[in-house]
């Protein structure tokens, strides 16, 4: 069954068409991705998954009713986690869930022990008392996906879930992610980030200027769109570009980026050998497997984060 | 350790779907009927943060009014005209400064922090994500403020029945009368303030050109047949002199025709409704686009 069908969804903004005719399906307990730069029309997607962006043209059906007409029914089986965080900062970690709770139309005596199994379940039971200014970066975000979790939903929308944190923070909220994903949420994720979208999706859609420029899962994609390794080298920002030409053969493709080359290629050491063999001295090389900021950059010719 | 079990000891699949909240249709369900009051709930657990400064001008406003104005102006007052309108001056100021107050105190409630949820704290956003309406949210709002001002005006009221300021037989109608008022002002204000894209300097000229003004020449201190006609339309337009009017009717029987109490009373209760419905329609737009 899909949780969500859209078909030739559009918005249009007064100078922009911001999501232009994309058209997807995403099955129960599927963890779907939307890949793209900042401004490739992923957030508005995901608020008129939500019903808080009326689409200008095309149909949506999220658990098979129209967000648009069907909004609070709709929104509570949608578990929203916003790109910013927008907790109430007057109000403790613990208030903030059960507050949030009451516009499910929740009751107290379900949403005071709940509360506390989500602060667990975010490593927030310390911080129960505490008001969010008070809490970091990392802890605002757990804080916020928990607040996601309230009223369980079926459908878990992250826009951007993990953009500002540090490394340890965001492995330990793909871990909960995952978990939850395992326990059958249906997860759909935004993000520009490819780890990211290595490490949670199922499913890809590669969006840019508001359309669909790929689709699938994440080692389909690099297999479609990339050979299987890159070797990546520098030569220096000003004979980078000078040596595209003469590297040409080497390669089953070349992408030049302002500070190195990227030769794609199935067998990346054999081919830093060859470069070698000729006389060619990188600065510095690495062969590594290929990603899906490989499949981007092929796609648009441009990488993911400018 | 088992399948789906924390570490910590937390069972996830009690997380996802412990079979104890309400399925997504009863969720909705409640929210259709209820949702509005969740925002009042939270707005009014929200001026827990400031009550005391609620409390301060529900109280020590008309304690300083009245020493201020009875005791300091009323005399020279009385003593020279023998009161106004046939009553003594702290009689007939009282139910003006009441209404003006509460007036006022739509100004803070209903500028920033409406503008504050859309722009910086962004807490509309995090409400239209839930299952709520945007126009439940509006009318939440206007709801939480106007109960916050039935509050005010009662310990105001309370008040000025301690010190003798006003005989409390039938003045305790300036309670709904003031709240009304306040609301009539502030439900056109909490639609301006939702429509604003930038840090809100609009405000302090509200404050300045329309608030002062308003206070001052809406006939809270003297009745405005006094001042010359080119003037007295700061009166007519605002809901403080419309308020005023009605209160001073039931605090010390100031004589009005059916036809004028209607008038006050009509004028007060379209800017409100006019209010509401272009806060629910600014709200949604917002909050939709």
């Amino acid at each position: 069954m899909s949780v969500i069908e859209a078909t030739q969804l559009t918005k249009v903004y007064s100078d922009l068409r911001a999501v232009d005719a994309v058209s997807f399906r995403v099955a129960t307990g599927e963890s779907f991705g939307l890949l793209g730069p900042n401004g490739a029309g992923k957030s508005t997607t995901m608020r008129m998954i939500g019903g808080t962006s009326l689409r200008t043209s095309g149909t949506l059906l999220v658990n098979g009713l129209d967000p648009e007409t069907h909004g609070p029914e709709v929104r509570a089986s949608l578990g929203v986690v916003p790109q910013t965080d927008n907790l109430d900062t007057e109000l403790n970690a613990r208030d903030n869930l059960i507050m949030y709770g009451r516009y499910f139309g929740l009751p107290y005596s379900y949403l005071r022990p709940k509360a506390e199994e989500l602060l667990q379940f975010a490593q927030l039971s310390e911080k129960a008392t505490e008001k969010v200014d008070n809490l970091s970066g990392g802890m605002k975000r757990r804080l916020t996906i928990a607040r996601a979790l309230v009223n369980e939903p079926s459908v878990l929308l992250l826009d951007e879930p993990t953009t500002g944190l540090d490394p340890q923070a965001r492995h330990i909220l793909w871990d909960r992610l995952f978990r939850l994903k395992e326990q059958g949420v249906t997860l759909i994720v935004t993000t520009h980030f490819m780890d990211e979208a290595e490490q949670l999706c199922d499913r890809l859609l590669v969006m840019d200027h508001g359309q669909i420029v790929a689709e699938g899962s994440p080692a389909a994609l690099i297999q479609q769109y990339s050979t299987r390794e890159v070797l990546e080298l520098r030569f220096g920002s000003d004979r980078n570009v000078a040596l595209v030409e003469r590297l040409r053969g080497y390669a089953d493709s070349i992408e030049a980026l302002p500070d190195r080359l990227l030769l794609y290629t199935a067998d990346g050491e054999a081919v830093l050998a060859r470069v070698r063999a000729d006389g060619l001295d990188p600065v510095t090389s690495l062969v590594r497997r290929a990603s899906l900021e490989d499949v981007f950059l092929r796609l648009t010719g441009r990488s993911l984060i400018d | 350790m088992t399948e789906g079990v924390d570490p910590v000891g937390l069972d996830f699949n009690a997380l996802a779907y412990s079979g104890r909240a309400l399925g997504s249709a009863r969720q909705a369900q409640n929210v259709h009927r209820w949702g509005w009051w969740y925002q009042a709930e939270w707005r009014l657990l929200g001026m827990k943060a400031y009550w005391t400064s609620i409390l301060g001008s529900a109280v020590l406003t008309p304690l300083l009014y009245v020493l201020a104005m009875g005791i300091g102006l009323g005399a020279l007052v009385d003593s020279s005209s023998g009161g106004v309108e046939g009553v003594p001056y702290l009689t007939f100021v009282a139910p003006g400064l009441l209404v003006a107050t509460v007036v006022m105190s739509s100004v803070n409630e209903l500028t920033f922090p409406v503008m504050g949820g859309f722009k910086w704290q962004k807490l509309y956003f995090a409400r239209a994500a839930t299952a709520a309406t945007p126009s439940q949210v509006a009318v939440g709002e206007l709801l939480a403020v106007g109960v916050r001002m039935v509050a005010e005006a009662a310990l105001f009221w309370v008040v000025l029945v301690a010190l003798g300021a006003v005989d409390p037989r039938w003045s305790w109608l300036m309670i709904g009368i003031a709240a009304l008022a306040g609301m009539a002002f502030g439900a056109p204000l909490a639609s301006y303030s939702a429509t604003l894209e930038d840090e809100g300097f609009e405000f302090s000229m509200i404050q300045r050109f329309v608030v002062m003004p308003m206070f001052l020449f809406a006939g809270t201190f003297y009745p405005l047949a006094t001042m010359p006609l080119y003037l007295q339309w700061i009166g007519w337009i605002s809901p403080m002199w419309h308020g005023t009017q009605l209160a001073r009717a039931v605090a010390f029987g100031l004589p009005l025709t059916n036809g004028e109490v209607a008038m006050h009373l009509g004028f007060l209760v379209i800017l409100l409704a006019v209010g509401i419905a272009l806060t629910v329609r600014n709200f949604t737009r917002r909050l939709n686009r």
